[in-house]
């Protein structure tokens, strides 16, 4: 049927067999509040071709996935993230995870080590090891990794303005368990455009900062082929209340930038593309999800081989992690959080994702119990086990819907690109306050959308209990966290070498200073153990800080 | 409340945390229903929400934190305004803030504390009481 006829065919079908007057609501949209039609058909993906525009897995422009055999070689990788307290106690609550069938590791930061702040730095006070593990320095990654053979196990870092710090102290860790760099895989996020759109995890401003992101790029090439240099992310974007279009667009855009920022410092595009990876968040709705990951491969494939001339297959390749949306769970009725997880890694894997977060019940109340953690984990064995949903590639594709709204999501990105384009690029329009604006208004309506109960929230604007009172076991981080990290710390002040730190700290000054790579002179800091507070000062004394208009 | 003059109200981020979301979202709620609101945005000091709670002459100020840190940075804003003898400043806060701690910060002084479910309508309303 063509488009013609099956639009005129649904149209007589709309008024004389569907009954419009007994519909539930009286309006139908996504959680992005995008409008959703009763029936979609081939009218509805008149053009799409199949060859040009979905092709086979494995092959241009990859939207039924990255690779030829997908979940019927291995599964993704169940990489649950987590850390909180001391090194010690993360480096156990590791050993748990992967006992239990985790099979790589993700690194959860506290705040000061986000921030590229020292444990006893006056900005740290009670923030110490409290939503993630306190680092501040090798000796602290050290004992986080103890007994965890960094050449066997794959680790991701969740660090974005001192990622080249974190990135170092890792390395000289694996360097003293005797694993060469080039053995070594692993990802950090490194991602500091979605910090100054999204996330506000920022140190340096955005110009110095792509320049230390392409020194990683290039000393990575170089040194630590297995390390994924940049997780462009766009979870961040979307718990900041962006819609899925605007995730998928905005992370795009920063993807774009950040391959375009490598071919301005001389790089070859084939040279590091291949080392870029994306981290999307998997929201409530269903199909739209699915829909934009689909969206995404295509895309990505299509800008890197038009747009950049890439040759190399591996950098047409949108390979991504997911983590369920920590913002659509909900702190009343907490157990509801294991349902939707459940569905929202399930969205993840039919969206083919090559890794994979599912948030524990508890997130929205403090940070995971090993009970909760577990069963996070178990939600993804049984997608995996259970389901039999990967046993075949793809299986959404052809659907009408489905392919619909790829379209759509695709459009719509396209769209956002232009837009972006007018204000003058991403790093304009992050100036500008663009992306922050955009996400804030769309995070506004949802809120209020909410709150007049157009969208329904089980077990907090319907189907709530009066009074209840919430009986899961809560984790505490102890306030001795905080004691013993500074005290650990001061001991690695005083036991080290200071020449070493001298000689050390005046060549990363030069680096800075200059244009050599700023990677192996922030090594070099790491084996004196110099903190990282103490290796960011250096960078902000020549880079200068980073300052936001606060819009709302 | 008509007779009652315009409430200003000063938002602000204490400790590292960027997650601003709530924060805007509430902000733009009090003044949408009415209220002017200052917005101080993030990485803010206790020194610097203090001063810039007098400065701007205001009635309260609403402090968001999502990393756990509420039980350093919240009674620090509650006591400094205290020693600055402006305790006429109330102090209201949200985050991801257990059922116990809560109660500990309402004993030191915070006048309310908002967590995750939390309609904006019910913080609108609270401070319109106060």
């Amino acid at each position: 049927m063509d488009k013609e006829k099956f639009d005129s065919e649904r149209s007589r079908w709309l008024e004389e067999s569907y009954p419009e007057s007994e519909e539930r609501d009286d309006k139908f949209v996504t959680v992005s509040s995008e409008p959703v039609g009763p029936l979609y058909g081939p009218g509805d993906i008149e053009g799409l071709d199949y060859e040009r525009d979905l092709g086979f897995p494995g092959e241009f422009p990859y939207t039924r996935g990255v690779r030829p055999n997908m979940y019927r070689g291995r599964f993704w990788t169940m990489r649950q993230f987590a850390g909180f307290g001391t090194a010690a106690e993360t480096n156990a609550r590791y050993k748990f995870l992967l006992e239990h069938g985790q099979t790589g590791l993700s690194v959860a930061f506290d705040m000061p080590t986000i921030m590229g702040r020292d444990s006893d730095d006056p900005m740290s006070e009670g923030e110490v090891g409290r939503c993630g593990v306190a680092i501040d320095s090798a000796v602290d990654m050290q004992r986080l990794f103890d007994g965890i053979p960094l050449n066997k196990i794959t680790t991701s870092m969740t660090t974005n303005a001192p990622a080249s710090i974190l990135l170092a102290f890792y390395l000289v860790t694996g360097e003293r368990q005797g694993a060469g760099f080039d053995e070594m895989g692993g990802t950090i996020q490194n991602d500091i455009l979605k910090e100054y759109i999204a996330q506000k995890s920022w140190i340096f401003p955005p110009r110095p900062s792509l320049r230390i992101i392409t020194d990683i790029m290039r000393f990575c090439a170089a040194e630590v082929p297995r390390w994924n240099t940049i997780s462009i992310s766009g979870y961040h974007i979307r718990e900041a209340g962006s819609t899925a279009a605007q995730e998928l667009a905005f992370t795009l855009a920063d993807g774009i930038a950040y391959v375009q920022a490598g071919v301005e410092a001389g790089m070859d595009v084939d040279d590091f593309a291949p080392r870029l990876s994306f981290f999307f968040n998997s929201h409530i709705d269903f199909f739209e999800e699915i829909a934009k990951y689909r969206a995404a491969r295509r895309i990505w494939a299509r800008v890197m081989k038009e747009r950049f001339a890439a040759k190399n297959e591996e950098s047409l390749l949108l390979r991504f992690h997911t983590q369920t949306a920590g913002c659509s769970l909900t702190a009343p009725q907490p157990e509801n959080n294991i349902v939707r997880t459940a569905y929202e890694g399930l969205a993840a894997v039919l969206g083919g994702t090559q890794s994979l977060h599912t948030n524990s019940m508890d997130e929205v109340l403090a940070l995971p119990s090993e009970k909760a953690a577990e069963i996070a984990l178990r939600t993804q064995q049984v997608i995996a086990y259970e389901t039999g949903v990967p046993n075949t590639i793809d299986p959404l594709a052809g659907s009408y819907f489905v392919e619909y709204m790829t379209d759509r999501l695709e459009r719509e990105a396209l769209d956002y690109f232009d837009e972006i384009e007018a204000e003058g690029g991403v790093l304009e329009a992050i100036d500008k306050g663009y992306f922050q604006r955009r996400i804030a208004d769309a995070a506004y309506r949802y809120q209020m959308e909410i709150e007049r109960g157009e969208r329904v929230i089980v077990g907090v604007n319907r189907f709530a209990h009066e009074d209840e009172a919430i009986d899961i076991e809560l984790m505490k981080i102890d306030p001795s966290v905080e004691r013993d990290q500074v005290a650990s710390l001061g001991k690695v002040r005083t036991g080290r070498d200071s020449s070493k730190v001298e000689t050390a700290r005046a060549e990363l000054r030069r680096c800075a200073e200059g244009t050599d790579n700023l990677m192996p002179a922030i090594i070099e800091c790491s084996r004196a153990h110099m903190t990282q507070g103490e290796i960011v000062e250096v960078m902000k004394d020549v880079f200068g800080e980073y300052k936001e208009r606060p819009i709302y | 409340m008509s007779d009652k003059k315009t409430q200003r109200v000063l938002v602000a981020k204490p400790g590292l945390d960027g997650h601003d979301r709530g924060a805007k979202v509430v902000a733009r709620a009090l003044r949408d229903a009415g209220m002017e609101v200052i917005y101080l945005g993030l990485h803010q000091t206790p020194e610097q929400i203090v001063q810039a709670a007098i400065d701007e002459d205001v009635d309260v100020v609403g402090l968001s934190i999502l990393s756990g840190a509420h039980m350093t940075a919240f009674p620090k804003v509650v006591e400094m305004l205290r020693e600055r003898g402006a305790s006429d400043i109330k102090v209201i806060g949200g985050g991801i803030i257990p059922e116990e701690d809560v109660a500990e910060l309402e004993s030191k002084g915070v006048a309310k504390l908002f967590t995750p479910g939390t309609t904006t309508s019910e913080i609108v309303d609270f401070v319109r009481s106060l």
